[in-house]
């Protein structure tokens, strides 16, 4: 089955570049995605530029509405995505639990609809 | 066997049965309702045509039959319906298959089937709610209407949330299955967690006039005793159902004419003591087991409780320890409560007192008892005993008032009119 992980959290509480923390910090996500592969279950993983590079997009009343910023104001955003193929729920809440700023962040997991061709 | 020899075996075979045929078809909706199907047939023909010699095996048999004629209709779970004709032993028109029952495995398989049912059911992935309504119709065998009725929702609300949750178990492919141990170990609170929230439901309904509602208690009893057998070395497991049992012994004995008795006037002599003798007995097997945890520490208290020959003969100096420990572990403001009406009782009404007013004060205790029925009661009941008649009267007024029981007022209206 395969599930979204959908990967939110404050940027204030990601190590910052420039701090000593920052170069592990990148290194356990290498890692992750390396895990995720070795076992065949990563389908797709991308991290996001950040809010102030988002726009919207709507259509009302046949008006095409863009603005700059996200969705959704919020002190947690959208940082990145992982897709993944695994065998049932309880495997993929085991790879979300490793995710790298789970311990500060929150990951959702939602199933990837399947449409039978 | 009575004269309803189909409720006789419901009771056990509902959780087998559903439990074996999740584990064929793979959808929990499919085997409730095959389930279902099986037994409105078993009503149908075993009075006319007696009761089989193996009835779970007929029981199985005709739901497997069942499954295969609603699976026909839906073409997309061919799958289940080439698993399900697999040949386990010839089935003749009606006759049962007893190869099922010749299976040395059998016990085991039907343990771990249903322990991968009962996980299922509560897997925290569904809302509390969820669990609890799930459990109670796919483990226990309850129907929508009884569960509604036990809740206070509508049986259209109650149908709802069965079917909203058994989608998500679809479509979040959540899975039922036996786990490894470790994960088995992590997931039982959650079991725990549920069982007990339909024992209290049961056992001091908030809005019920009749205060207990002994059903879904024998459902949580039930429950427990289940998962005990299920899983035979776990102190929690054991502690909860010791604790349940040493609380339902009380039942008799907890309303009088639409009013609450409590423990300091409940008969003693109309406690149940066969129920106690075998809460002891569960508490002994998890003291047994390993190091407590706090539905062992809590049916400690209850075992106290249970022995006292009198509310004033009571270990109350036991039952302090025992909360001390208790709040060690988790700090609570309601368990805070509890130790500080024991300390009443064991150390008189002015210490009692003080302990209940330092809970607001302190820190480092979860929970707000301001909004709180027995926080209140219990100031009343001290400050009367210090002969503090007009505080008192006050603290109860402001119990009244927070109590959403009607057999709670009543008792709470006599104890401030009894007031000089």
């Amino acid at each position: 089955m395969k599930y979204m992980l959908i990967l939110a959290s404050n940027p204030a509480d990601e190590p910052a570049p420039d701090s000593a923390e920052f170069g592990p910090y990148m290194n356990e996500w290498g890692v992750y995605s390396s895990a995720l592969n070795d076992v065949g279950a990563m389908v797709a993983g991308e991290a996001l530029h950040g809010v102030e590079a988002a726009t919207t997009v709507q259509i009302r009343d046949g008006q095409r509405i863009v603005t700059d910023g996200p969705f959704i104001e919020s002190k947690e955003v959208i940082g990145g995505f992982y897709v993944i193929d695994v065998a049932n729920l309880d495997e993929a809440l085991d790879w979300a639990a490793k995710i790298p700023n789970a311990h500060f962040g929150t990951v959702e997991v939602r199933p990837v609809m399947e449409f039978d061709d | 066997m009575t004269a309803d020899p189909v409720a006789d075996v419901f009771r056990t075979e509902w959780p087998r049965l559903v439990a074996t045929l999740l584990r064929d078809v793979g959808d929990l909706g499919l085997a409730e309702d095959a389930a279902q199907d099986a037994f409105l047939a078993a009503t149908r023909h075993w009075p006319t045509r007696g009761t089989p010699d193996q009835p779970a095996a007929w029981l199985l048999t005709t739901a497997r039959r069942k499954a295969i004629d609603r699976l026909r209709n839906v073409s997309r779970h061919d799958h289940h319906l080439a698993a399900l004709a697999q040949p386990t032993g010839t089935v003749v028109d009606g006759e049962p298959d007893n190869s099922l029952v010749d299976d040395p495995d059998r016990d085991d398989h039907l343990l771990d089937d249903q322990l991968a049912l009962l996980l299922g059911c509560c897997h925290p992935a569904l809302s509390p709610e969820a669990q609890v309504a799930l459990t109670l119709r796919a483990v226990a065998g309850l129907s929508t209407a009884q569960i509604a009725h036990a809740f206070f929702v509508s049986e259209s609300a109650m149908t709802r949330r069965l079917t909203r949750s058994k989608t998500k178990i679809r479509t979040a492919g959540i899975p039922f299955e036996k786990p490894d141990l470790a994960t088995l170990r992590l997931r039982v609170p959650a079991v725990c967690g549920v069982i007990y929230s339909i024992f209290t439901e049961g056992h001091s309904s908030a809005t019920d006039a009749s205060l207990v509602r002994g059903d879904l208690c024998d459902e949580a009893i039930w429950l427990g005793e289940l998962l005990a057998t299920l899983i035979a070395d776990d102190a929690e497991v054991a502690g909860l159902l010791a604790l349940m049992l040493l609380i339902d012994a009380r039942r008799a004995t907890r309303l009088d004419n639409g009013a609450a008795v409590l423990l300091a006037e409940q008969d003693r002599s109309r406690w149940n003591t066969h129920t106690i003798a075998r809460g002891l007995a569960e508490l002994a097997r998890a003291h047994s087991l390993r190091s407590g945890g706090m539905f062992q520490f809590q049916a400690a208290v209850a075992a106290l409780h249970a022995t006292a020959p009198s509310f004033e003969a009571t270990d109350w100096a036991g039952i302090v320890g025992l909360y001390d420990v208790m709040l060690r572990r988790q700090p609570s403001a309601l368990i805070a409560l509890n130790r500080a009406i024991a300390v009443a009782q064991r150390d008189g009404p002015e210490l009692g007192l003080a302990a209940l007013d330092a809970i607001p004060l302190a820190d480092d205790l979860d929970g707000d008892l301001d909004g709180y029925v027995h926080f209140h009661h219990a100031r009343a009941e001290a400050l009367a005993d210090m002969g503090r008649h007009t505080e008192s009267r006050t603290a109860f007024r402001r119990a009244i008032e927070l109590s959403t029981s009607p057999a709670q007022q009543v008792h709470l209206r006599r104890r401030a009119d009894a007031l000089p």
